[in-house]
Formats: structure tokens, C-alpha cells, sequence
């Protein structure tokens, strides 16, 4: 036990991470996080958009399943995804000849895997209302089945942009899985969350601390751009 | 925002990808893997040597930094192209296995026992680190362990082994803290339990947290801490960049590679004495 007196032994400077880092290594770094992110943000959402609105609109077998598993998955534990995807994409597993383990790639890849069950599962349960009220009428127009996820995507658009935000959400701050199929390398697959924990295992407190800081900075800068674009 | 907007973003980002990994695609053919240990990424080694290095071939070095025993173990999956580690016993063992050749020593260092000042298990100023482990075992004074099976957790576990302790039976107790994580994660956490560990000198040296902690005992012969280099064996694995890897593993055994190695400071302390021309 340590005693009070020692308390404030461990003020802790928060210092300045472009300083710190180099603008070269810092920008690297926010670049890579926020590409990584949106790559896999888009991907989950360019599946994840059509397929919320088909669970809510159509009927098909296995149906009530793929809405078991979105919701299920939400709370899909990122290590696992990152030790998944390192069996499969390493030089001696089944996709090793892709070369993409340790890489942005593989990175993007995981992202997508945590965000796509987010996605869809929010947008399933946004689209569901709308389509109670709209459907017969788009019904009755003849639209088509693609026509009718368009119209009903459009019609729930903020909580479906509340639902990709929630998908960039996951990716921004998701440290397990990159760390395992990125690797945390230097210059090449160094994000803002393994740089954090790198420099918190370093004792470099200040610094993980104002790279904290920058993250959430950022995130919160994308969150608005998207909720003032979405919201018009 | 409506769909064909969307699927346009969509479309622009997609190129944007493929136009960024075209491009790591074209760096990615002069580059290597190294699965390396935290204690030369953490320590600022590699990126105080690595830039000569690529200054000079064009090579990129991407690090991986993991424990010896995680690194033997991505190398053996073909995930590596060479590792730099120091654990002698599970690099025997990797060679022996037919994963690796060609093991040279390219530095050393050694090992130190840190504490908290108050040195509850009354261990400073020794030498002997067997005797340091008896004093703190008998004395139940906090110890925080490695646990990773990384080269300072194989050299920790010889130590006890030596000491005819065997801290796996007194995990029981409340003074043997497991953490299995990397050696920044086990100083932290020493810091904050006011704890006992075993540290490589890199780390300790550039580390930043060290609050109460202190060296309290070093020299002792068998604290000493080789790290080597060795190649993958084109008998198991597929190595599809040899030429590059023996061109790094060569460079760091070159005279200019041991100046650079030699001529890392922190704080005007030399971390890391080069050792290919003379093996310890």
C-alpha cells in the first residue's frame, strides 16, 4: 500500500504529442487510424445498409437467424476476431498466399468483420417502423425490391447514419484486433490505440495520455461532420 | 445523405484503398518482417539503427515486437522473414526444430533486478540474483513476473529454478503477481504495487514511469542478456525474402551496424554493447 503523502508524486504532464512523436510519425499514425476506420466502416456499411434493410423488408429463409447472429454479434469480442483472422490470413494459414497479415489491409478487414453486425442490426431495427407504415404503399406502387431498400433507407436516414456512426465508433477505438493483425509496426501499421497502449507499456503516461486526447478529438470531429451532413 | 451518394463515397474511398495499397504494395517489395522483443523495440534500439540500415539499402525493417517466445512462434508460422530475441534456450530449441539457421550475437546487455526504495526484502547493493529471489520469496515481498514466456520470463523462471523455488506452487500466496504481459506493462505495474521484478537494462533505462523504483541488484554472471539474430531455414519455410533478411542480419553484424548499436545512448548510458566480433 502505498501512503497518501506519495500521492502527488504522479502528476502527470501531458506533453506535446507532435513534439513528442514528429509530425511525420504523429500524422502516419492519425492517417492510418482514421483510413483503417472509414475503409472499414465503409465496407461494413456497404453490406451491412442493404442487408438491415432486407432483414426488415423481405422474407426468406434463415432470416430470424442472420437477425439472431447481428444482434448476438454486437458484442463480438475483438480479440477473437483479431486471433480469427490472424489463423486464416498468416503465411501458413488458408488465405496466406493474399500476403495481407501485418498490414493496413488485414487491419481494414477486421474492422469491418466488428462493425458490419452493428450496422446491421441497428439499421435492421431502423428500417422496421418506416416499413410498417410505408410498405404497402411502395407495395402498391410496384416498387421493386431494390427501389423499396432505397426509399425505406431514406426515410429512416438518422438513425441509419446513427448506425454507421456507431459502426466508426467500434472501428476508431478498437485496439485488440489491429494489434493482432497489424502488429503495431512503426510507420506502417501504427494506429492511435496501439500507439496509446505501446507508450503507456513505455511509462510514456504524458504522452499516451495527449495521443488520448487527439483521439477523442477526432472522433468527435467526425461524429459531427457526419450528424451535420446526415441531418440536413 | 441519400443511397447514390452514398454508394458514390463508397466508390471514391474504394479507389482511394487501392490506390494506398498500390502503393504499400511497391514498398512492401523492399521490405522485410523482423519479429522482434519489446526490449530493442521499446528501448528506441531499432529506431535508432533502422533508418541507417534503410538509408542505405532501401530495405524497410517492419517490427514486430513481441515477447522471444511469441516471436519464435510467428516466425515458425512463415509470418517473419528473421527474428532478433534473446532467450538462448527456446532459440536452441527453434533451431533444433529446423525453423532457423544461422544464429549470430549481435549485442548484450544484461538483466537487473528492480525494486521499490524501501526494499522490504532487504536485497540491495547484492550481486547474487539467486540469493535476491530467496530473500524475497522468504520475505513474501511483492514480485511481478513476466508470464509471457518471453526471454525475460525464461531467464526469471531459471533463476527460480536455481533457488529450488517454484512460484508456480506459490501463486497460492498473495506475493507472486503474474501479469503476462510485456516488460513496460510488468514495470508499471511493479511500480504501482511498490513491487519486485526482473528488467532488461534497455527497457529499465528508457523507461518512464519508474516512480519509487530502483536497481538493487546487478552483476551477478548470470544476469547477463545476449540477443541474436537467426534466419529462417529454406528447408521448412518458404522464405521468400531471404536475400533481404541475410542482407539485414549481415548489416547488423557489419562494423557499421555495431557502431550504430554501440552508439545508442539514453541519458548518456550505452544500452546495448555490440558482441558479433567477440560473443559473450
Amino acid at each position: 500500500m502505498r501512503s497518501s503523502k506519495n500521492c502527488c508524486e504522479y502528476e502527470i504532464t501531458v506533453i506535446d504529442v507532435r513534439a513528442a512523436l514528429g509530425t511525420a510519425e504523429l500524422g502516419h499514425i492519425v492517417g492510418l487510424s482514421l483510413t483503417v476506420s472509414l475503409f472499414g466502416t465503409v465496407v461494413a456499411a456497404a453490406i451491412g445498409l442493404p442487408c438491415g434493410a432486407a432483414f426488415a423488408i423481405t422474407r426468406f429463409p434463415g432470416r430470424r437467424l442472420l437477425i439472431l447472429l447481428a444482434n448476438a454479434f454486437l458484442g463480438l469480442p475483438p480479440v477473437i476476431v483479431g486471433l480469427g483472422l490472424y489463423l486464416t490470413l498468416s503465411r501458413s494459414g488458408p488465405l496466406g498466399a493474399l500476403a495481407l497479415l501485418f498490414t493496413p489491409g488485414a487491419m481494414v478487414l477486421a474492422q469491418a468483420v466488428l462493425a458490419l453486425p452493428i450496422i446491421t442490426a441497428l439499421v435492421h431495427r431502423a428500417v422496421e417502423e418506416p416499413w410498417r407504415e410505408y410498405g404497402d404503399a411502395l407495395r402498391v406502387d410496384g416498387a421493386t425490391r431494390l427501389r423499396s431498400i432505397q426509399m425505406v433507407l431514406a426515410t429512416a436516414r438518422r438513425p441509419v447514419i446513427t448506425a454507421v456512426l456507431a459502426g466508426f465508433g467500434r472501428t476508431i477505438s478498437e485496439v485488440g484486433a489491429v494489434l493482432i493483425v497489424g502488429g503495431n509496426i512503426a510507420g506502417y501499421t501504427r494506429t492511435m490505440t496501439t500507439a496509446i497502449a505501446l507508450e503507456t507499456s513505455k511509462g510514456d503516461l504524458g504522452l499516451a495520455i495527449g495521443l488520448g486526447f487527439m483521439l477523442i478529438g477526432i472522433t468527435i470531429a467526425v461524429s459531427a461532420t457526419a450528424f451535420v451532413l446526415g441531418g440536413k | 445523405m441519400k443511397l447514390r451518394q452514398f454508394f458514390t463515397i463508397v466508390s471514391v474511398t474504394l479507389t482511394w484503398l487501392g490506390s494506398i495499397s498500390a502503393e504499400a504494395e511497391e514498398s512492401a517489395s523492399q521490405s522485410i518482417i523482423l519479429a522482434s522483443t519489446t526490449s530493442v523495440e521499446n528501448s528506441g534500439l531499432l529506431a535508432h539503427i533502422l533508418p541507417a540500415f534503410t538509408r542505405e539499402t532501401g530495405i524497410t525493417v517492419h517490427v514486430l515486437a513481441q515477447g522471444t517466445g511469441q516471436a519464435l512462434q510467428t516466425a515458425a508460422r512463415d509470418d517473419a522473414d528473421l527474428v532478433l530475441v534473446h532467450d538462448p534456450e527456446a532459440e536452441q530449441k527453434f533451431i533444433t526444430a529446423g525453423d532457423g539457421i544461422d544464429r549470430r550475437q549481435i549485442a548484450w546487455n544484461d538483466f537487473i533486478v528492480v525494486g521499490p526504495r524501501s526494499d522490504p526484502a532487504h536485497i540491495a547493493g547484492g550481486q547474487d540474483a539467486v540469493a535476491a529471489l530467496k530473500a524475497i520469496a522468504d520475505a513474501q515481498a511483492p514480485f511481478v513476473s513476466r508470464g509471457d514466456e518471453s526471454g525475460t520470463d525464461a531467464l526469471e523462471h531459471r533463476l527460480w529454478h536455481v533457488a529450488t523455488i517454484d512460484p508456480a506452487k506459490a501463486r497460492g500466496g498473495s506475493w507472486y503477481r503474474d501479469i503476462g504481459g510485456g516488460m513496460g506493462a510488468a514495470l508499471n505495474t511493479a511500480q504501482a504495487m511498490g513491487a519486485y521484478t526482473i528488467s532488461d537494462r534497455g527497457t529499465w533505462l528508457s523507461f518512464g514511469n519508474k516512480g519509487d523504483l530502483t536497481v538493487l541488484v546487478e552483476g551477478d554472471p548470470r544476469l547477463l542478456n545476449r540477443y541474436d539474430v537467426i534466419l529462417l531455414n529454406p528447408a521448412k519455410h518458404s522464405v521468400p525474402k531471404q536475400a533481404l533478411a541475410k542482407r539485414f542480419s549481415q548489416w547488423l553484424l557489419s562494423p557499421e551496424g555495431q557502431a550504430v548499436i554501440g552508439g545508442y545512448e539514453v541519458a548518456g548510458e550505452q544500452l546495448f554493447h555490440p558482441s558479433a566480433a567477440a560473443p559473450r
